[in-house]
This record gives C-alpha cells, structure tokens and sequence, in this order.
C-alpha cells in the first residue's frame, strides 16, 4: 500500500520568495500528522499543492495513491479539506451545505441522505440541521465543515488550523470529533496548527516547519527529548525554527491574512 | 470500533460520465444559489426599483420632448426592452462581487477541492446569474403593462424573451467574475463595476437607435453584445418593432459570448483560490 501522503523536493516559489522549499514528507496511511510552524512557514502553502488548489514549481507529491499533478481529479475525490477561513456556506442551512456536498461527489443517492444524517448526529448538529449556517456559533460551523468534508469518506482529510478562533470548549469538542474520526473511519489527517497543545494532543507525529523547510520530524516525545531533557513541545519549537511563539504571532502574516483572520475569528465566534 | 466501518468505506463508488456530470455539477451550483435567493429575496427586491424609476420617470419625460427618434414606436414602447436589459446588466456586472466574497470566506475553496470540473463550477455560477434576471424580467412587463406598452404578451414570444434574459445575463454574469478573477478584490471590483457598466449601457441600443449615433460609437455598440439582447428583445416584446440584426444573429452573439467568457472563466476561476 501507497503512503497516503507523499512529497518529493516538493517547492513552490512566489516572485523570490520560496514559499515551500524541497519538502520530502512521508505519511502513512492512519496517521494523524501535524505541520507547525510560525505564520508564512509554508504550512498553508504546502496543503494548497496537495489539495491540487496550487500547482507546485517544481518537486512531484502523490496523496492517496494519486499523482497531484497528472491527476487532480481522482485526489479531489479521495481527500477531505477544511480550510482555515470559513467554508460552509452561511446563507445555507446545515442540511442543504451537505446536501450540496453529497451531490458534487455524487454519492448514490440511495445513500445522500442516510449519511447526511449519520454526518448530522456524528458531529451533534440534529436539532440545528435546518437552520442558516450563519447563525450557528463558531464550533457548530467547524463540527459543520468537517462533516461536510468527511460525508464522501474520504482517505485523506486536511484540516488546515482546525481550531483557530474558538474559545476552549469548542476547541475541545473539535478535538475530541477528529478522534473519533480517526479511530471510526481510520482517516488519515493532515492537520496545520500553531497551537503546541493541539499537536500534542492529537498528532502522533509532527513537522515543524520554518521558512519553508522542514526542520524536524518526530512524535511529540521524540522532539521534546531532542530539544534537551524535561522540555515541552514548545521549546523543542523554539529550538527547532529559532522563534518564539508570542514573537511568531506577531510578525507572521501580512495585512490582509490579519484582517481575514480576524474576521473569520469574528464570524466564527 | 476501529475495523468495521474502515473496511465499509468504498474506495471507490460509481459515478456518472463525465458530459452527465457537467451538467449535474452546473445545476447543483446554480440550485445553490437560487436557494439562497429563496431564503433572502431582499436584494432581488430592491434590484427592481431602478427600472421602474426609468420606465417611470426617464421614459415618461422623454416620451413627451420627442428627442429621440424612434420611428413608427412610441418612445415607451422602444425603451421597455432597453430598461430590461439595463436592469439584468447591472445586477450581472455586480455578480462578481459574491465570488470575491466567497474566496475571501473561504467558500470557494470548498468548491474548488471537490471533483467537479471547474467548467461546471462556473456554468453553474452563469445559469444562477442568468435566472436571476427572470425576477427582473417580470418586474419590467408589469410596469411595462401598467403604463400600456404595446407588449407582445403570446407565449411564445415571452418564452423567447425568458431565453434573451437569461442568456444575456449568463453572459454578464461570467464576464462579472472574469473581471473578479482579474482583480481578486472587492473595492478595485467596486470601481471597475462602475467603469465597466456606464460604457456598456451607453453604447447600447437601449436607450437610443443605433441609427442616431455618430460613427465610432456605432463601431461599438455592434461588438457590444448587450446591442443584440436588447435587439432580440424588442422583436421579441413590442407590437410592431422592427430589429436591426435578425433573431438567429441576436442569439448567437449572446450564446457565443457565453461560452467564450466561461471558457476564459473557467481558467481563471481556480486562480482566485491560490
């Protein structure tokens, strides 16, 4: 069997930036995997080449068995996206952004609207099913979203900072769904976060990511250990990508990422 | 829990060819927003006041001063069709603006990672665009009939005249995310919008004959492919009007432009998301 994720010197440059510079990854089928790293590490960059939404400069990548150049359409059908900004549409309700999604995939339609269901009562939306998207709080919108991307069941789901914007419950509750999913349908889960606490939690292995390479590659514990004996995460981070968390936060991003960011926090919240 | 339902899951599941699938995907996007129009129909509402100030004032004023010469029509009856297509225009021009919002949203990108081909995506997009102006469309027959415009009212000429309106508002409506596409936000969306549609109206028989026109602007409006909806649509809803181009040539620029601009949006589309 393929791995469900594989990059080779994977790299996408911008005018003279080098957004994603040489990524080898390898993921295994099953794996939860997070990418971390400060804003404009490549983290975003590097998901929108796999996800077929931009095409790479040089460098070849395959997910679930699929060559993402040669075939984007047959990656599109194999994968599940949830992207950082809001993807459920608001002046829809629930049931009809699932419906919408059941029909682009074109699921048997013997089978759209018992998984519809199924996907509602999995991530505890049934009583708000038909009600606009946009009056939902921000962790209904993102229970919403990934069932949405998990309702043609998908090999590979990427969720890009899952939980950016929620207040801690929520963040909580998301967590504890991508689990479930996990352990139920045995997905496999790219995940980008900068949140130290959630790649802990959830990844059995992670990335860290710094100015468009990737700089180290581990379980939790092993790059803990690496950064030096009693360390956390967080300073195997500092020590890997040489920033500071709080210091990341502030310089990452230009104007308009901040902006969008905090709109959809607003939105979302 | 973990095996079960993991050896369930279809690695892969039927689907139909892909010429069924285009047509699928089209209809599911434009569905989707027909829905949406459904659940708040305010804009559609409020789209519908200004051909009714220019059917109501503009046309009744210049009906009396007689500038305009417009052969054996009366100035109403030559405006009618001009203000219907007027009024699809500018709320075609402004679809772009909803694409904008959705990449900003983050929608777009939901859309653009399922299987469907972008060709459809953006058929989809011009279909609801199009359908859209049929509430507009309705709108200016009942003024129109109100102030006793001589209206061809046999089915099928009104089902012709559906054809032109939601054919030539697919039309703007692409070229509206085309432009979007180009400009990838909203405020430079918002000027261009009102650069674009002035130059577009104006060089129109929508208001005045070709015929009044000095030369270079009927150089324009003959490559202007609102001159030919609104052409088909005054053969196709006054009594007595006479067209400048026969009816297959009026359909065939509206139909060609429509595909030439889906096609050039279709490429473009995938752009806004990177």
């Amino acid at each position: 069997m393929p791995p469900a994720i594989e990059t080779h010197e994977l790299t996408r440059r911008f005018d003279a930036l080098t957004a994603v510079d040489s990524l080898n990854l390898d993921i295994q089928g099953g794996e939860v995997f997070g990418l971390l790293g400060p804003n404009g590490a490549g983290k975003t960059t590097t998901i929108k080449m796999l996800i077929t939404l931009l095409p790479p400069t040089s460098g070849s990548a395959s997910v679930a068995g699929h060559d993402i150049r040669r075939d984007p359409r047959l990656v599109r059908r194999a994968i599940g996206y949830v992207p950082q900004l809001l993807s459920s549409d608001g002046a829809l309700t629930a049931r009809e952004n699932l419906m919408t999604s059941a029909r682009l995939y074109h699921l048997p339609s013997a089978e759209r609207k018992p998984r519809i269901e199924e996907a509602l009562e999995f991530m505890a939306l049934e009583n708000a099913a038909d009600r606009m998207v946009r009056t939902f709080s921000g962790g209904m919108i993102r229970r919403l979203e990934i069932a949405q991307a998990m309702l043609h069941r998908p090999e590979v789901l990427f969720l890009d900072e899952p939980t950016v914007g929620l207040d801690p419950t929520a963040r909580k509750a998301v967590w504890g769904h991508i689990r479930q999913l996990r352990e139920a349908a045995g997905t496999t889960i790219l995940l980008t976060t900068h949140y130290m606490d959630e790649a802990a939690e959830l990844c059995g292995r992670v990335g860290f990511m710094h100015l468009g390479k990737l700089v180290a590659i581990g379980t939790p514990e092993e790059l803990s250990a690496q950064a030096g004996k009693g360390k956390s995460l967080d300073d195997a981070f500092t020590h890997f990508t040489g920033s500071e968390l709080s210091e990341a936060g502030e310089q990452g991003g230009q104007y308009r990422d901040v902006a969008r960011t905090r709109r959809t926090a607003r939105r979302l919240g | 829990m973990t095996s079960p339902e993991r050896a369930e899951r279809p690695a892969v599941w039927a689907e139909p060819i892909a010429p069924v699938r285009f047509v699928l995907d089209a209809w599911t996007i434009a569905e989707g927003e027909l829905r949406k129009l459904r659940h708040d129909p305010t804009e559609l509402l409020t789209r519908a006041v200004q051909p009714l100030l220019w059917l109501l004032v503009f046309g009744q004023v210049m009906a009396k001063t007689r500038a305009i010469s417009t052969g054996s029509l009366g100035y109403e009856d030559f405006l009618a069709p001009g203000i219907l297509a007027q009024s699809a225009l500018f709320s075609a021009i402004f679809f772009g603006i909803a694409v904008i919002w959705e990449r900003d949203l983050g929608v777009l990108h939901k859309y653009l990672v399922s299987p469907a081909a972008r060709s459809s995506l953006v058929t989809g997009k011009a279909l609801a665009g199009g359908l859209r102006a049929l509430v507009q469309g309705t709108m200016v027959y009942a003024i129109a009939l109100v102030i006793g415009v001589h209206l061809r009212l046999d089915p099928l000429s009104i089902v012709g005249a559906a054809l032109v309106v939601v054919i030539g508002s697919a039309a703007f409506a692409t070229f509206s995310l085309v432009i979007a596409c180009l400009v990838r936000t909203r405020e430079r969306f918002m000027g261009i919008g009102q650069v674009l549609t002035m130059p577009l109206f104006f060089a129109s028989s929508a208001i005045y004959p070709i015929s009044i026109m000095p030369d270079w602007l009927k150089v324009i409006a003959q490559v202007n492919p609102l001159t030919y909806q609104v052409d088909a649509l005054r053969g196709l809803m006054i009594q007595g009007a006479t067209e400048s181009f026969p009816l297959w040539l009026d359909f065939a620029v509206l139909i060609g432009s429509t595909i030439v601009l889906i096609v050039i949006a279709a490429r473009l589309y995938p752009r806004l998301a990177q």
